[in-house]
Parts: structure tokens; sequence; C-alpha cells
């Protein structure tokens, strides 16, 4: 088809409280599966979403999720924003060192998302909060 | 906050977890089987997760401390039903899930912990029957 | 905007006149450029599909193939070039269809009218334009049938075959690439779940070579599969792949590796509780 000329929505899920975390994986879903990626690709962008969305409600006290459709004009994909106005990470190297962990998790938060996606992108600098961009596209 | 029911055959406790839990969902779910073991003094424990479309580091966790909770109560824990996309998305992920046993469905699990059960009567050690999750030296990180 | 309107509107009256002449010499253009793989019916029927469309795109004083007016034409369009590029015509064959309307418009032109001219010019883009997207879908709906042809051939080259009660097998022969690791992982720890099967055996007799990603992709459909509650057999390693794999540094750790796809199975059996016994021949001992 030729390229549709519709808006690109964005659909926003806000993460305050621990059932959102179930929420944005939810939306992760559905736009997954809007942009036919497979079965697995699906999975781990889902799972990915989950531990990036858990990281901004415990480290980032809060943010939202931000999911689009992407499409970089050979392939189509999902892209997600995790937006925090926390204390953001000030050695963003230790924070991606597998098994590292400042909470209670098992220390695979963004080390083992960044291996679930295609795309990962971090913003973030001591107390001006945290940005993480991550895009799957389809195979 | 849904409650994921526990039900008890025999000396076996089987949780089918049916929801998308959130975390607090899961913890809960933690502390209730703890509880019902003790209650109960089950020889095994069985979670069906064949209704979970992911499982992220905090359900793994739960797994893992649910199995390692139950071997300290005497009780092997036997972890069911992972959909393919999950345990390539788990490998993936780097989380080996130490410790747990797995088998395809809940029968093969009832097989398994009705094999370990001697063991258990004569010895301390129930492993060699190659069944169970690898270790964190395992060879792919 | 306006001379652009009146451009169309001179057209529009032409198209709407002189149809039966322009869709008789537009068809048999195309007939002649299908060189005997269209019917003339199929023809007839594709070139007043869409020049039905095109004279109401053309009415509407429109010459964008974005607009809403547009549709129906851009569906057509893309449904000819899709067909086209399924049957195996080549791109130009297929652009010929649309471009030919262009001669057989321009036969019905008055070369004096230097009104009509100008217009017939501004038509003329309109029909580059629409021979563009025709090219474009031709050219997307060739690389969807790559991609699926290259899916069939993957799936032909990785079945998961029974061999026994609870043992599944997969022979894999030629070269193993990433993706093909990724089907075949895909495949084997789907089919442990159809088949209720807690073994595996993956001979890689028919792998002429192994390299660090093809390992890794074995070694993560091993886990996975523990994960799930099934244990996978290597075998059929040739002595370069082992010789290869140590020198890559690639840990089997305690995987377990038979020399032959026999060995795999006996030993397999044996771990479900199987034990095989030799039938003593009659007139032996």
């Amino acid at each position: 088809m030729y390229p549709a000329a519709a808006p690109q929505q964005v659909n926003l899920v806000p993460i305050v409280r621990d059932d959102d975390v179930v929420r944005v994986r939810q939306a992760v879903r559905t736009a997954a599966l809007a942009a036919k990626l497979s079965l697995v690709d699906q999975t781990k962008l889902v799972t990915a979403a989950s531990e990036l969305a858990r990281n901004t409600l415990i480290y980032g006290g809060g943010g939202r999720a931000e999911i689009e459709q992407a499409d970089n004009g050979r392939k189509r994909g999902v892209r997600v924003v995790f937006a925090d106005e926390g204390p953001g990470i000030a050695d963003l190297e230790l924070a991606m060192t597998d098994g590292y962990t400042s909470g209670n998790g098992m220390g695979l938060g963004l080390s083992g998302a960044r291996r679930l996606v295609d795309e990962f992108d971090i913003d973030t600098a001591a107390g001006r909060g945290t940005r993480i961009t991550v895009t799957k596209w389809a195979r | 906050m849904d409650r994921v029911p526990v039900l008890k055959i025999g000396d076996i406790l089987l949780v089918s977890i049916q929801v998308d839990m959130d975390d607090n969902t899961a913890l809960a779910l933690q502390d209730t089987l703890t509880e019902r073991i003790v209650e109960t003094s089950a020889h095994g424990v069985i979670i069906d997760i064949t209704a979970l479309d992911i499982v992220d580091s905090f359900i793994g966790r739960m797994l893992s401390t649910i199995a390692s909770v139950s071997r300290v109560l005497d009780a092997e824990t036997v972890v069911v039903g992972m959909r393919p996309a999950v345990a390539i998305t788990l490998v993936e992920l780097g989380l080996s899930l130490t410790g747990v046993r797995t088998a395809l469905n809940v029968e093969r699990a009832m097989e398994l912990l009705e094999l370990s059960r001697p063991a258990r009567a004569s010895s301390l050690s129930v492993v060699g029957d190659g069944l169970d999750v690898f270790d964190d030296d395992s060879p792919v990180a | 905007m306006t001379d652009m309107s009146t451009a169309g509107a001179r057209i529009a009256g032409l198209l709407h006149e002189r149809h039966d002449e322009i869709v008789r010499q537009w068809a048999d253009a195309v007939t002649y450029a299908a060189k005997g793989r269209l019917t003339v019916a199929e023809v007839q029927s594709q070139v007043s599909e869409m020049y039905g469309a095109l004279a109401k795109l053309v009415d509407s004083g429109s010459r964008d193939l974005q607009v809403p007016e547009a549709a129906e034409l851009r569906a057509v369009l893309a449904e000819l070039s899709r067909s086209r590029a399924r049957r195996g015509f080549s791109p130009s064959e297929t652009s010929i269809a649309v471009l030919a309307l262009k001669d057989a418009v321009q036969s019905q032109v008055d070369t004096s009218d230097a009104g009509l001219l100008a217009s017939f010019l501004w038509f003329s883009r309109l029909v580059d334009e629409f021979a563009l997207f025709t090219f474009e879908t031709y050219s997307r709906a060739r690389e969807e049938l790559i991609v699926e042809q290259g899916e069939q051939m993957m799936e032909l080259s990785t079945p998961v075959i029974k061999l026994w009660d609870g043992v599944v097998g997969v022979p894999l022969v030629g070269t193993l690439d990433s993706a093909r690791a990724q089907v075949v992982m895909e495949k084997l720890l789907q089919t442990l779940v159809d088949t209720g099967s807690a073994y595996a055996i993956i001979d890689i007799t028919g792998v002429p070579a192994v390299d660090t990603q093809v390992a890794q992709h074995v070694l993560k459909t091993v886990m996975a599969a523990r994960l799930m509650g099934a244990e996978c057999v290597i075998s059929g390693i040739r002595p370069q792949i082992a010789q290869t794999v140590v020198s890559l540094g690639i840990e089997f750790g305690d995987i377990v590796t038979k020399a032959s796809l026999a060995d795999a199975l006996v030993h397999t059996l044996r771990r479900s509780g199987i034990e095989l016994v030799r039938r003593a021949q009659r007139g032996e001992a």
C-alpha cells in the first residue's frame, strides 16, 4: 500500500502504581500484535517492557510509558519510551552490568532488557531523570 | 488484588497461575504457598505456568525463591508448562531459574515427584535425574 | 490551481467522449505486451476497471494519488501490479500496462488544439505518477514473494520428526545461518509441547560447519528446552566441528553429546526407562 498519511498515535500509559506495570505489558502486547511481530519477538518486547516499567516505578519514583508504532521504511515495529523525573542513574556503566542491582531485583533489568530488543537508547544523568527508548522490529 | 488459588492433591500442592500477576500478587502467592506447605506438610509443589505469556525477572525470582524455600521445608518444587517463547526469552534475558525443576506438564511433574520420594526418604541428595534446570555457571550467559 | 482544474476538465471531457476508442486501443496495447499470458477478456476487464477509477479521479480535478478520491484507483493499480508480480511479469511489462494509456489518449487528441495539448501534458504527468506507483507496488509484492519463499524453504529444510514415543529429533542438513537456527529452535520447542516429548535429539551430522553464533543458538535451544522440562541431546558432531567448538572456546557444559543419532536414541530411551534387549536367535546356544 501507499504509505498512509495517518497521524502517529502514541499510547501513553502512566506508571504510578504496581498494577500499572501490568497495564504497560498489555498495551505493549497490543501494539506488538498490531505491528505483526512474531510470537517470540512479542514475548521478548513485552518482557523487556515489564522490566523497564518496573525500573521506572521503583527507581524513577514513577513516570510513564509512551507506546507507538515504528516504521523505518523497510520494517515495521514498536517503539516504547520509559520516562521518569526521578534521581537518574549516576553510573550508567555499572547499572548496565549483568547482576548489578540497587534494589531487590535480580539485577537483570537494564542489561537483560537491552538483550531483548533491537534498539536500546538511554538518556540519563544524576538528578535529571531517566528516559529509555527501546525498539523492536518485525523480522 | 487477584489471588491465586492453591489446590491440594494428596501430599502435593498445585498452583495454576491464570492471571497476569502484578508484583504484589506474586509476593502474596509466595507467602501463601510457604504457609500452605507447612500447614499440609506437602511433599511436592507444582506450579503450572501454561497460561503465562511472559515470565520476567520478578516472576523468575519468585519461582526460584519458592523452590528454595520449599526445599528448606522438605518439599520439591516443579514448574510446568512454560511456553517456548517464554523459555527463549528467559534464556536471552539471562535468567537461569537456579534450583527450579521443570516438567512439560502436570502429569510428568507428578511422576517426577513420585520418583524423588524414596530418594528423599533415604538421602539428602535428589539431584541426578538430569531434569534439574542449569545452574548459574551454565555455558551461555 | 485554477488552470490545473481547467486542464483536468478538458481531458476529463475527452476521456468521457472517446471512452470506447481509448479503452479499445489501450486494451489492445496491453494484450500485445502481455505476449499471450493474459486473455483478451482478462485485459478488457482490468483496463475498464482502471479507466473507470481514473476517470473519476480526473473528474475531481485532482492530480494527487493521496487524496481520498484516488483510493479506488490506488486499489485497482495495486491489485494489478501485485497479481502481475506473482505471475512473473517483468517490471517494464507491468508499467507498460499503465503507460500505454498515454498513447491511447494521445491518438484521440487534436494536435492543432493548443489548450487540449496542454491538458494532455498535464494528464501525461498524471499517468507517469500512476506508473511509478505501480512500479513500487510491484517491487514490494516481489519482495514479499521472496520472503515467503525463503520461509517456505526454511520450513522444508527443518523437519522435526518423532523418533519414539516421547522422543523427537531434528536432523539438521546444510549450512546453518542464524535465521535458520532460530526457526529450528522455535519449531523444536513447539513440537516438544505439542507432542509432550521430554527428549529431543539435535543431529548435526549434515552440518558442514558451525560458527560461534550457530553454536550459541544450539546451546540456547538446549537451555530453553530445559526450562520447559525437556532434555536435549546433540548427536553427530563431526571431528572438524568438535575442533572448531573447542577452538572457539564454546563450553558445552553438561549437555549430553553422542557420536551418532543411534547412540543418542538409545541414550534417551534408557533415560525414559526403556531397555533394549536383543531377542535370543533360534539355533544360538
